[in-house]
C-alpha cells in the first residue's frame, strides 16, 4: 500500500504503466535529497541563474493602516516563482537520464519556467496548453516558442489546464522510457505532491528570514493564492511550525476546488476536487488561467481538514481591482493569480501581513485590461 | 480456444451492441463507463466518453445499462471498466456489491494499480514497463485473469503489434498462474492472430466502438471477423 504522507489524500491513482517510473522518479528524489551536490547544483542555479533571494518588499500605500510584506516571486527569472521548480526537476531529470521534458501549463508561467531550464540544459521540450489558455495568455506562447519549447494545443474539453494536464500525462505514458514529466504545482500522483512542495519551500524558508530580520517578529498571517497550489505550499512550508503565524489560501471562487470541493480523484491523486455527485469533474472558470483548475494539491486539502491553514475565496472582479491598484500605490503589476491574495490580504483582520506574489502582470496585460474597461 | 473480449462504451444503444458483440463470438463484453478525464485513453474513447457523458450516462445509467445487457446476453460475462474517480463518489464497496448485483462479473479500474485498495476485487493490468514483482503481484490478486497493456501507451488503434508484447508474456507466464489477455492497440484480425499466437485472448476497444457507430449488424460481422482469426489452426 502506498503510504501518504496527507492523510487520506494523495496517492498513485494511475494507469500501472507509471507505476515504475514514479518509483524511479521517488528513489532518484531520496537520493538528491541526501546528496550534497544536488543541493550545491540547485543552490548555484538559483542564486546566479534564477535571482533568489527574491526580496521582501514592504508596501506602504496598498493597504492603508496595514503592514504588507510582499515575497517577490515575480521578480525571479522568467517572471514567476515557477522557476523554483523547473530548476529542480530538471536537475533531477538529469540525474535520472532522462533527455525529454513534457510539461502541461495554463497561465503559461510553468511552460515558460520548463522550456528556459531545458534551453539551458539543452534538452527537448514539449509543453501541452489549452487552446483558451493560449488565447489569453499569448505572450508566453511566444516566449516559449522562442526558448525553443514544441507548445502542442489541447483543443478538446475545457481547453484549459486541466484538458492540458491530461494531455501531458498520456504522453509520459507513451514515453515514459525517455521522458521526465515536469509537473508545475504541487498535484498529481506521489511522489510528485511533496517533490514540488520541498522545491519551492525556499519561498517560505527566505520570506520567514527576511521577515524576522525586517521586523522583528513573525507575520499575523501568511496569504498566498491557490490553484494546484504550489506557490502557497512553498511559503506555508516555511511557517508550519509557527503555530501562531495564520496561514490564508486564496481561491479563485469560480474555481474554489477546496472551499467548494469534494474529495475526488483527479491526475493521479486523491484531494479536494470540483465535481459533480457522479464524480465527473466540473469546469472551473477564473479570469487567472493560473487558477482555473478544478483541483488541489493533496496537502493542502489535508491544511484545511487539520484547521492549520484557512481557504477563501476571491472573485474576479475583485481580482482585478486589487491587480489595478498595487499597480497604482506600489509601481508593480502582480499577475493576476496573486492578485487573488492581494484582494483578501488588504481586508484581512491583521495588520501585519506576508503576501506570496508569485509572479508579474505582463502576461496578463491584455485580459486584465479588457476586464478592468468592463468594471469601470 | 482464445477468448475475445469486446470493449463498449455504455449508452442506450449498448445492450444490443454488446448482443450483436456476442452473436459475433465475443466471449466477454467490457462495459466503458465514461469519465471525463480518462488518463489511459486515446482519442477515440475520449471521445466517445464525452459523448455518453453529455447524453448523462452517469454511474447509475451506467448500471442499468449493464443490467439490460445482463439480460440480454446472460451467459456472457460484463466487465464495467471506468475510473477511480467514479467509485471514490459512489463509494467503492457499494460500486463493487451495484455491478455484481447489476449482473457484473468483475471490473477494471484503470487508474488503480495493483497496490492502491487491495481489498476491491478486479481485473488487474500490467503493463511492459511493469517489473516482475508488479507482474507477480497483480497476478496474485487480479480476479480471473490478467490484462496486459501490449503497448507503452494509451488505448487506440496502432499501425503494427507492439514489440513489447513477447517479452511481457514470457515474463507474465513464468510469474502468473492465470489467463492472459491482451489489449490496447489491437485492431484488425491480422493483429488478432500475431497476438493470440502469444497471449490466452484478445481485447479490442477503440476499433470496435468505430464499428459499433455503424450499428450492430457492422458489429456483428467485425467481431466475426476477429473470432474467425483467432479460431484458425495457426493460433487455436
Amino acid at each position: 500500500m502506498t503510504t501518504s504522507l496527507f492523510g487520506a489524500y494523495g496517492g498513485r491513482y494511475v494507469p500501472e504503466t507509471l507505476i515504475p517510473a514514479l518509483d524511479e522518479l521517488e528513489r532518484g528524489w531520496r537520493d538528491a535529497l541526501a546528496d550534497d551536490t544536488f543541493h550545491a547544483e540547485l543552490h548555484a542555479l538559483l542564486t546566479s541563474y534564477a535571482g533568489r533571494p527574491t526580496p521582501l518588499t514592504l508596501s506602504e500605500r496598498f493597504a492603508p493602516g496595514k503592514r504588507i510584506y510582499l515575497k517577490r516571486e515575480d521578480l525571479l527569472h522568467t517572471g514567476a516563482h515557477k522557476l523554483n521548480n523547473a530548476l529542480g526537476q530538471v536537475v533531477l531529470a538529469q540525474r535520472l537520464g532522462k533527455r525529454r521534458i513534457v510539461a502541461e501549463t495554463g497561465a503559461g508561467q510553468h511552460g515558460v519556467a520548463t522550456a528556459t531550464v531545458c534551453a539551458k540544459f539543452g534538452l527537448e521540450c514539449v509543453v501541452y496548453m489549452g487552446e483558451e489558455d493560449m488565447r489569453r495568455q499569448r505572450p508566453n506562447v511566444e516566449r516559449m516558442g522562442l526558448l525553443g519549447a514544441e507548445v502542442r494545443p489541447v483543443d478538446f474539453g475545457t481547453k484549459t489546464l486541466k484538458e492540458a494536464t491530461s494531455e501531458a500525462i498520456r504522453d509520459w505514458i507513451t514515453n515514459v522510457e525517455t521522458t521526465h514529466y515536469l509537473i508545475g504545482s504541487c498535484v498529481g500522483p506521489a511522489p510528485y505532491p511533496e517533490l514540488v512542495a520541498e522545491l519551492q519551500s525556499v519561498i517560505g524558508r527566505e520570506a520567514r528570514e527576511q521577515h524576522l530580520a525586517a521586523e522583528g517578529r513573525l507575520p499575523e498571517a501568511v496569504i498566498a493564492a491557490v490553484g494546484g497550489g504550489s506557490n502557497a505550499i512553498g511559503i506555508f512550508h516555511g511557517f508550519l511550525d509557527d503555530a501562531d503565524v495564520r496561514l490564508v489560501g486564496v481561491e479563485a471562487a469560480g474555481a474554489a476546488s477546496l472551499g467548494a470541493g469534494r474529495t475526488g480523484v483527479l491526475h493521479g491523486a486523491r484531494s479536494s476536487v470540483l465535481a459533480d455527485e457522479d464524480g465527473q469533474i466540473a469546469d472551473a472558470h477564473s479570469i487567472s488561467a493560473g487558477l482555473d483548475y478544478p483541483g488541489v494539491g493533496p496537502e493542502h486539502a489535508f491544511l484545511r481538514d487539520s484547521g492549520r491553514a484557512t481557504y477563501v475565496g476571491a472573485t474576479d472582479e475583485e481580482a482585478l481591482r486589487a491587480f489595478r491598484d498595487l499597480a497604482r500605490t506600489e509601481g508593480i503589476i502582480p499577475a493576476l493569480e496573486p492578485a487573488h491574495a492581494l484582494a483578501r490580504a488588504r481586508e484581512l483582520d491583521a495588520d501585519l501581513i506576508l503576501v506570496c506574489l508569485s509572479g508579474r502582470g505582463d502576461k496578463d496585460l491584455a485580459e486584465a485590461l479588457i476586464g478592468l474597461e468592463k468594471l469601470a | 480456444m482464445k477468448k475475445l473480449v469486446i470493449y463498449l462504451m455504455a449508452e442506450p444503444e449498448t445492450p444490443e451492441l454488446a448482443r450483436a458483440a456476442v452473436e459475433g463470438g465475443a466471449d466477454i463484453v467490457e462495459l466503458g463507463f465514461p469519465f471525463s478525464d480518462p488518463l489511459a485513453d486515446g482519442p477515440v474513447i475520449r471521445r466517445a466518453a464525452e459523448r455518453a457523458l453529455s447524453r448523462g450516462m452517469r454511474t447509475r445509467a451506467c448500471l442499468d445499462v449493464l443490467r439490460q445487457t445482463h439480460e440480454l446476453v446472460p451467459g456472457t460475462p460484463l466487465v464495467p471498466m471506468t475510473y477511480s474517480s467514479l467509485l471514490e463518489a459512489y463509494g467503492w464497496e457499494r460500486f463493487a456489491d451495484d455491478v455484481q448485483a447489476a449482473g457484473g462479473a468483475s471490473m477494471i479500474v484503470a487508474d488503480l494499480p495493483a497496490d492502491e485498495r487491495p481489498e476491491l476485487r478486479r481485473v488487474q493490468l500490467v503493463a511492459p514497463t511493469s517489473t516482475d514483482e508488479r507482474i507477480a503481484l497483480a497476478g496474485a490478486r487480479t480476479d480471473g485473469w490478467l490484462y496486459l497493456v501490449t503497448v507503452t501507451g494509451t488505448t487506440g488503434a496502432r499501425g503494427e503489434v507492439s514489440s513489447a508484447l513477447p517479452s511481457l508474456v514470457e515474463r507474465a507466464r513464468r510469474l502468473v498462474g492465470v489467463p492472459l489477455y491482451a489489449g490496447f492497440g489491437i485492431s484488425t484480425p491480422e493483429q488478432a492472430r500475431s497476438v493470440a499466437v502469444l497471449a490466452d485472448g484478445i481485447v479490442v476497444g477503440s476499433r470496435a466502438l468505430q464499428v459499433a457507430e455503424e450499428g450492430p449488424a457492422a458489429l456483428r460481422e467485425y467481431v466475426a471477423s476477429l473470432r474467425a482469426a483467432l479460431d484458425t489452426d495457426a493460433v487455436a
